[in-house]
């Protein structure tokens, strides 16, 4: 157990110093070569050596310790008229209070195209600033449409009233910028029985022709899900989401012969471990 | 050598249990007339073998990690001054430890791995030998990892060496605990991904929050009353959940003496037997004034020994509730065994306010408050007309309570370092210890408050502290961090310092939405009860503890007196707070060192401790006149 944890530590340590090299050394162990250490009475009687190994243990495992997570936040078919797709939104980190390695999928297949028409991942540092807030920085890759590659600057955290929002601007390798911001928040009617109103907005400061977008806002997602929480970590839910296009982003869509506008019905999963 | 009536009549009881303990687990011991409902090992030799093993807990299979096999781990019972040896063997395959709670023994003997020796290893065994010099109900546990949330506790009774100035017939040892059939560790990480999702009291739309706009701003949740919750936890009483009907027998008209430990790992109850006023005689160990109440909140570590004397032949509900009211665990006294007791319906969850955040500012106007500079103030509020306050003159007259010692207030800005792991700091933190425990304020019955308690022999030392030394204790709920003064123990570079010989305060400001039970190792300290004016037994008889819960938005003192040289683990007695990194170390360091001060200097430079005041630090004047130290 000791050993998968420092193989562990390890890989994070790579990731880590993989996408942010200055960032590590908040959650490094204390000193790890102890000059003076902060209390040593019990050397004289049970060796420096001992007293020095049990005192790094014991201050590492008491607030230094990595944790992970593995989200799926929407997990869902949506239904509309004869088309359906399925949208995943997922998200997993690794690390300590201060620092994390945070990885984002999100992406939508297309039942009837049978194909998937949007893709993305992120890879991305995160770092505690606040008590409510991280910041994020990292690369997001398009899978589809394929090739984009994403300098990624966001932030993630709890606003005031509960509102957990995620924003990020993206910049592309060829220059443009996007961004995207979701907010979310919960209405408890019992312990179990939540509601979730949620709201996804993406804006384009240029027109990029290849992916469909114009400048300005391009896509609005609002939606409500009712999620039952059989276990706190697993959530079955249903909902209604209007989604909607702007501006010549919607033109874009209608001249493929796309809605511009839709409201759809959802299902799905909510679940994190 | 038991001479006394009430070793007589339980000694049935333990001779069974000698006969076979290690070897009965705590669940399996028959509720017979007059056993301490454990297995019992006394005299001045003890082996104490750490193993896992199979238990079951309200029917349900599972594993505990413990001593001896039984959970509770044997109830360990010697005599105060006699010097005794305990050979303890670790059987697990991960390091291991055992703390004698409240115990003042020589701090490398005091078990803490890390901090005063280097941990039992796999397959070692480790001989402690002390002699406390003190008598009373304490307990026992691992300090290694989780392991006390697995079953790793045990209780302690010290006899007293000449008579005991409690007379009972009859006694039993209670030992709550909180049990899961979770991996702690699991436990833990799931309060890292998630830090509310094992309370199941959040609040909703059907509840009616006062002030809701504020907490919800804030980011806060006035149902943050315990971390982990009923769903999570089974509660125990001598490893017994209600369903295992843990019993005691009682003779009508008996003085039964019940020694209540929570060993639980989370859980703070309260505790009450219905229809059965309880004496309490004894907190933490040490004798208390007789002081009759109905209820009291017992914290993580805390000790109460209480003497009920049922005189109807009735059988009587002993129930601890958990403090967030999301499950109890009832045992039953009864004039014969097997009786079940009834249990009383889970009473309404209590809501936190705005006091617990530390800003019960009554009538004052939030928008006009300056925060920053009300952090000095006095802990008495309640006595201030705040609607004529001026800040700015309250500040200056900042000063000690007329019955403490006069003791400079901290400084002036609460030094704590902010960061992702502080969310709030306690604009107006007050003395809170003339209220019972959190949810208990409106009880039709009596409950106990920290400041009816008094000592029953004199204080030991009487001294008034020389200087104060203040710890703001401290967290961020979101990210499930917790620490003392913004710094985690795993970031800690220096301890506290005390000095050998001295009489010092600490203060400790709970900043945090919720109560915690800190505990310093190595010393007792006397409980600085604000408002004891007129009684002049007061000063001289405060209660001593090892424990002390601090409630939220709090600030609450302590006299100590530094005679224990060593390094001392301080820490929040919640498991997994202290796993969070809420614990500190005190040195104590001893007095040659204290010597190589130049005279001139009134700031040694080993004492460069960030909270101590130095204006408040005369040490010349410090064993002359203490009382005139500093300005």
């Amino acid at each position: 157990m000791r050993l998968s944890y420092s193989v562990r530590s390890l890989i994070t340590a790579a990731c880590l110093g993989l996408i942010a090299a200055p960032s590590t050394a908040q959650e490094s162990q204390p000193q790890s070569s102890e000059t003076t250490p902060p209390w040593s009475m019990a050397d004289e009687y049970w060796g420096e050596e001992a007293m020095a190994r049990s005192r790094k243990a014991v201050q590492a495992a008491s607030g230094a310790q990595m944790h992970n997570m593995l989200m799926a936040d929407r997990f869902e078919l949506q239904a509309h008229d004869n088309e359906e797709a399925l949208i995943w939104d997922l998200q997993g980190w690794y690390g300590g209070d201060i620092n994390k390695f945070y990885v984002k999928a999100e992406g939508e297949y297309s039942f009837s195209e049978d194909a998937v028409e949007e893709s993305e991942i992120q890879a991305l540092w995160s770092r505690a600033i606040t008590p409510f807030w991280d910041i994020q920085t990292g690369l997001r890759y398009d899978l589809d449409p394929k090739g984009k590659t994403h300098w990624v600057f966001g932030m993630q955290g709890l606003a005031p009233y509960w509102f957990e929002i995620d924003a990020a601007a993206f910049i592309s390798t060829d220059g443009d910028l996007t961004a995207r911001i979701e907010a979310e928040y919960d209405i408890l009617f019992s312990q179990r029985l939540i509601l979730q109103p949620r709201i996804e907005l993406e804006a384009s400061a240029q027109d990029v022709a290849d992916i469909a977008l114009g400048s300005g806002v391009t896509h609005l997602e609002a939606g409500l899900r009712l999620r039952y929480e059989f276990k706190r970590e697993v959530a079955p839910y249903i909902g209604i989401e209007w989604q909607n296009s702007f501006g010549k982003t919607a033109d874009f869509a209608k001249a493929a012969g796309e809605n511009s506008s839709a409201t759809v019905f959802v299902i799905g999963l909510r679940a994190w471990f | 050598m038991f001479n006394r009536r009430s070793f007589l009549t339980t000694a049935l009881g333990t001779s069974t249990a000698l006969g076979t303990s290690g070897l009965v687990p705590g669940w399996a011991t028959p509720a017979s007339g007059g056993n301490l409902g454990l297995p019992l090992l006394h005299g001045n030799e003890f082996d104490l073998n750490i193993t896992k093993f199979p238990i079951r807990v309200d029917g349900r299979a599972t594993h505990a990690i413990g001593v001896n096999g039984s959970v509770p781990a044997p109830l360990l019972r010697f005599r105060e001054g006699e010097e005794i040896t305990l050979r303890v063997k670790n059987s697990l395959d991960v390091d291991s430890s055992i703390h004698w709670h409240g115990l003042l023994v020589p701090f490398q003997m005091d078990g803490v791995p890390g901090v005063t020796f280097p941990g039992i290893k796999p397959g070692e065994t480790f001989n402690y030998k002390y002699a406390v010099p003190h008598a009373g109900t304490y307990w026992y546990h691992s300090h290694s990892g989780l392991q006390e949330q697995s079953g790793h506790y045990g209780p302690i009774i010290i006899d007293p060496k000449e008579a005991d100035p409690v007379a009972y017939d009859r006694e039993y040892v209670l030992m709550l605990g909180d049990w899961t059939y979770m991996h702690p560790h699991k436990l833990f990480s799931t309060l890292k991904k998630n830090a509310e999702s094992l309370n199941d009291n959040r609040v909703t739309v059907k509840d009616k929050v006062p002030m809701r706009g504020m907490w919800d701003q804030m980011r806060m949740s006035p149902r943050d009353l315990a971390d982990v919750g009923g769903n999570t936890y089974k509660y125990i009483i001598n490893g017994h959940a209600t369903a295992d009907n843990f019993n005691m027998v009682f003779t009508p008209g008996e003085r039964v003496r019940l020694r209540i430990i929570n060993a639980s790992a989370m859980t703070l109850f309260n505790v009450r037997m219905p229809g059965l006023p309880m004496t309490i005689v004894a907190a933490d160990g040490l004798n208390v004034q007789p002081l009759e109440t109905d209820e009291f909140q017992i914290g993580v570590a805390e000790t109460y020994d209480v003497i009920v004397e049922p005189k109807a032949a009735n059988a009587f509900g002993f129930v601890a509730e958990s403090i967030d009211r999301s499950g109890q665990v009832v045992a039953t006294l009864g004039p014969r065994p097997g009786m079940i007791a009834p249990e009383p319906t889970l009473r309404p969850v209590p809501m936190l306010t705005m006091k617990d955040m530390g800003m019960d500012h009554g009538d004052m106007d939030h928008e006009g408050m300056d925060h920053g500079s009300m952090q000095n103030a006095t802990p008495d509020h309640s006595t201030m007309d705040h609607a004529k306050m001026d800040h700015a003159k309250m500040d200056m007259k900042a000063g000690p309570d007329p019955h403490g010692p006069e003791v400079q207030p901290a400084s002036a800005q609460a030094n704590i370092r902010r960061g992702p792991g502080v969310a709030n700091v306690a604009a107006m933190p007050v003395s809170r210890l003339d209220e019972p425990g959190l949810g208990l304020a409106d009880m039709p019955h009596r409950t106990l408050r920290y400041n009816q308690l008094r000592s029953l022999e004199p204080n030991p030392d009487n001294r008034k502290p020389a200087r104060e030394v203040t710890v703001h204790l401290t967290s961020n709920m979101e990210r499930y961090m917790w620490s003392f003064d913004g710094v985690k123990f795993s970031e800690v570079k220096k301890p506290i310092t005390f000095h050998e010989g001295e009489r010092l305060r600490l203060t400790l400001v709970n900043n945090t939405m919720m109560p915690h039970p800190i505990h310093l190792h190595g010393m007792f300290f006397d409980l600085v009860i604000p408002d004891t004016e007129g009684d002049g037994s007061d000063e001289t008889h405060r209660p001593r503890k090892h424990t002390v819960i601090v409630k939220p938005g709090e600030r609450v003192g302590v006299d100590i007196s530094a005679d224990n040289v060593g390094d001392w683990a301080f820490h929040c007695h919640l498991l997994y707070h202290m796993h969070a990194g809420m614990m500190q170390v005190v040195s104590v360091l001893p007095k040659k060192h204290a010597m190589r001060v130049p005279p001139d200097d009134p700031m040694p430079a080993m004492m460069d401790q960030k909270n101590i005041d130095h204006s408040a630090m005369g040490h010349g004047s410090m064993k002359t006149n203490p009382n005139k130290g500093g300005k």
